[in-house]
């Protein structure tokens, strides 16, 4: 049994594409879903990808990932022809989609995977489409190809000014909300940090921002509650109830303390004073 | 942080060794056969010694996950059946939510005829290996038994359970526990949903009359809670898969990784994919919570996170395993049922310096199997009775550092029957904790109602169905936990039983 690996592209430094046999998946799941990858019956880790884009014709699914723990390194190192021992899904609630006006998307590193099927949802549904795609450098941007041809507007971002604006995708963000058009929906997805930024940065003009939560899970069907977060002061499952949730009523601090429970890898820690500081500074220069 | 307090008075008891036990037991048959085993009197057989369960010593077992009961050998099971007094009125089958046959197969026991024992168990009960190690026998069967009432003390009535895991044990040690016959393919096609005991029995009982059967199930293992729940030191998960595999030999298709109503809605099943029936065993798998602050600090699980990473996950074995679990030094857990007691006992394993089983009532209520709530004791488990957590207390890094607790006295009894407990103002306290377990049960899981038009449920999300297990739904059927709310293993397969008979019944050509 276990899932074919139909093809592989690399698509950054450290971002694998996959597209692996899945009929069942490919022909129900719908824009938001994830799914649970598992490569080992006794002793592999159960992660959460979201499904970047599915083709129920030819039975795949596409899941793109960065390689940072021992999981996504070792499925970045399977070749087409090798098989993923499980994979369950589609899961979680799909994105309510239908015509709000103006959307933004704003995907950020790797969000820009779980965002892109929403967005072009958000754009068959007749919507008016800006993204905002932003990465740390040039080197790890993905999808901007494919953003850029579903987007009536689009906005690239990096940190560092390697390609498009040298800015934090909260910039452009900003400045959307001035406009005297606001945006009628913000679709945020990316790393906890860059999505608690941006529910802040909407918040002030009132404007619904939904973001995608990817937090530790086990079982992702509601059965362990290790996937909980703080919604609006109750309890959520990301699971079940998510990954969608309103981006202003989220318990980011919260999440972000329960993501590093186990991680070894400092990243986050790492995103997050990058992020902070700058946020520090710009606040400094507002006042 | 407190200092280790273990109990090791109780830990370093010892307790007789299998050989000992087992010898004393050849030496109590020798003699009753003596008399003549057809002769004996009721009066004789009270004076029968009760027979122990052979067990790893405390100190040694709480740093392995073996299983820690070793069974009964064959003559200590043999003069064990030999207390059984044979009442006429059996008391103990009015106990036995399956009705088997207790006399008639205790008796086939004690005769040394195990194969007609166990037969006599397999007429009710499709998981005798499981029931005989996880029933809670004190108030079923044996909370009956004429012998506890005669002695005046339950825990001296007939070891129902154990006998029955020895018959059970020994049929499938021997290679003699074949699949049951499978009549000629009917061409219909039922698909049971979830592999915990209520979907096993129904795909058992439903092959059998030759339907085809497909079993889906959400996770990557089947056998439900029997695989993610209860830990391997209390049933061996060779056993459940020996179950699961009979089940493959019958002809049942098992499909992990399929999460009906996600994967593929259920009505799609019954009218795209050819199916003649569904039965939905999907289990009470929703966590519940205490809903106090804190509980989304760093450190705080639920039972069912906890047991799965150790479990399904394999996290003890930290050399192999991907899956972490923290390995908390100074654990809390709160509840006082089974799944309580497994994750104190898991913590343990995990080498925890402490672990400390909160619960808000007395012993007496805990609804835990007796003897679990005993070997955590003698593994060291610290009871802290008439409390309960009120809030658990983090540090800046969001991690567990303690849990503030009020204490508790009884009152008056509520609807249950059971003394309510109250609390006591200004009796709080805290307690120095970086792990918090919350066992207080689980909910039914939300996951098929929520996306199956038209299958009705109670207040309480569990799915209503009557008294031969049918849905709201056409050709649709439930039971066990997911009907009951969370319950037993044997009551599970109690009700996979009836929906299956249902099911058949449909299904015969008229
Ligand atoms: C830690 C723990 C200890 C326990 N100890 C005891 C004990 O000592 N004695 C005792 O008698 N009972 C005990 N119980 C209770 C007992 O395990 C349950 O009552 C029993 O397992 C219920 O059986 P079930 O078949 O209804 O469901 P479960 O065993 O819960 O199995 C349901 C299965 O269905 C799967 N599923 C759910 N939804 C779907 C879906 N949509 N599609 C596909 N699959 C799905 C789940 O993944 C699960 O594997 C314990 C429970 C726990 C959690
Ligand atoms: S199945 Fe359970 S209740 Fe019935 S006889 Fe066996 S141990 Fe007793
Ligand atoms: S991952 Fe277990 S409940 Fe969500």
């Amino acid at each position: 049994m276990g899932h074919k690996i139909m093809q592989r592209r690399q698509l950054a430094d450290e971002v694998v594409q996959l597209t692996v046999e899945a009929p069942l998946i490919a022909a129900e799941r719908r824009p938001g879903q994830f799914v649970i990858v598992q490569l080992n019956d006794d002793f592999g880790e159960r992660i959460p990808l979201t499904i970047a884009d599915a083709d129920a014709k030819s039975g795949t699914i596409t899941l793109i990932f960065q390689t940072v723990g021992k999981t996504t390194h070792l499925l970045g190192d399977l070749r087409e022809g090798d098989t993923i021992a499980n994979l369950l899904g589609p899961l979680g609630q799909p994105t309510h989609v239908e015509k709000y006006g103006h959307v933004v998307a704003v995907g950020g590193g790797i969000g820009g995977a779980p965002l892109y099927p929403i967005a072009k949802a958000m754009r068959e549904a007749g919507n008016r489409l800006t993204v905002i795609l932003g990465a740390r450098n040039r080197d790890l941007l993905i999808l901007d190809q494919e953003m850029r041809a579903v987007a009536d507007e689009f906005i690239l971002c990096t940190d560092d000014g390697s390609a498009g604006r040298k800015a934090l995708v909260t910039e452009p963000l900003r400045e959307l909300c001035e406009a005297t058009h606001a945006p009628d929906l913000v679709v945020a997805i990316g790393p906890p940090i860059m999505m608690k930024f941006c529910a802040e940065t909407t918040r002030p003009f009132n404007i619904r921002t939904v973001v995608s939560l990817n937090t530790i899970m086990i079982d992702g069907t509601g059965m362990c509650g290790g996937c909980r977060v703080s919604v609006g002061g109750e309890t959520r499952f990301v699971c079940v109830d998510g990954p969608e949730f309103d981006g202003h009523k989220v318990d980011f601090d919260n999440m972000i303390q329960r993501l590093g429970a186990y991680r070894e890898h400092e990243d986050v820690a790492h995103e997050k004073c990058h992020l902070e500081l700058q946020a520090n500074e710009r606040n400094a220069s507002d006042t | 942080m407190r200092n280790a307090i273990w109990n090791y008075k109780l830990m370093n008891e010892t307790h007789p060794t299998p050989e000992t036990l087992d010898r004393e037991a050849r030496a109590q048959l020798e003699a009753l056969e003596t008399i003549g085993l057809d002769n004996l009197k009721n009066r004789d057989r009270l004076k029968i010694p009760p027979q122990n369960m052979p067990a790893q010593e405390p100190g040694v077992r709480r740093l392995n996950t073996r299983e820690v009961t070793l069974g009964y050998s064959d003559a200590q099971a043999r003069v064990e059946a030999l207390r059984c007094l044979q009442c006429r009125n059996a008391p103990c089958v009015a106990g036995c939510p399956v009705r088997i046959d207790i006399p008639r197969f205790i008796k086939a026991c004690a005769a040394g005829d195990h194969d007609a024992a166990i037969a006599v168990i397999k007429e009710n009960s499709l998981l005798p290996s499981v029931c005989g190690r996880v029933c809670p026998q004190e108030v079923q069967c044996q909370e009956h038994c004429t012998v506890g009432k005669s002695l005046k003390d339950i825990g001296l009535a007939v070891s129902i359970g154990r006998i029955e895991r020895y018959v059970a044990d020994h049929e499938r040690e021997t290679g003699k526990a074949q699949p049951p016959p499978v009549k000629p393919d009917t061409g219909k096609r039922v698909a049971v949903i979830g592999s915990g005991p209520a979907g096993i029995t129904v795909a058992a009982d439903v092959r059998r009359e030759g339907h085809a059967v497909t079993m889906f199930e959400a996770l990557h293992k089947p056998g439900g809670v029997m695989m993610y729940g209860i830990p391997e030191f209390r049933l061996p998960k060779d056993i459940v898969r020996f179950e699961i595999d009979n089940l493959r030999r019958m002809g049942v298709e098992v499909r992990p990784n399929f999460v009906v109503g996600r994967t593929r809605a259920l009505h799609k099943l019954l009218e795209e994919d050819g199916y003649d029936a569904v039965f939905i065993g999907s289990g009470a798998g929703l966590p519940k919570f205490m809903n106090i602050p804190g509980e989304n600090l760093v450190g705080v699980f639920s039972a069912n996170e906890y047991l799965t990473r150790c479990n399904l996950m394999r996290a003890y074995d930290a050399d192999r395993a991907d899956t972490p679990v923290a390995r908390g030094r100074h654990v809390a857990v709160l509840g006082g049922g089974n799944v309580a007691m497994d994750a104190a006992r898991t913590a343990v394993r995990l080498g925890a310096e402490s672990v400390a089983l909160v619960y808000r009532r007395t012993r007496t209520e805990m609804p835990a199997r007796v003897e679990e709530v005993e070997h955590a004791e003698e593994e060291g488990v610290e009871f802290h009775l008439l409390v309960n957590a009120q809030k658990i207390i983090g540090d800046e890094h969001g991690q567990v550092r303690a849990m503030e607790c009020l204490k508790y006295e009884l009152g008056e009894p509520d609807d249950s029957g059971r003394r309510r407990p109250v609390a006591i103002p200004g009796s709080e306290f805290t307690m120095a904790v970086d792990t918090v377990i919350v066992a207080i049960g689980n909910d039914s899981n939300p996951l098929l109602r929520q996306t199956t038009d038209g299958l009705d449920s109670n207040r309480w999300g569990n799915i209503v169905t009557d008294e031969n297990g049918k849905t709201s739904l056409d050709r649709v059927f439930a039971g066990g936990d997911i009907v009951l709310g969370a319950a037993t293993v044997i009551l599970a397969m109690g009700e996979g039983r009836r929906a299956a008979q249902s099911i058949n019944n449909m299904l015969k050509p008229i």
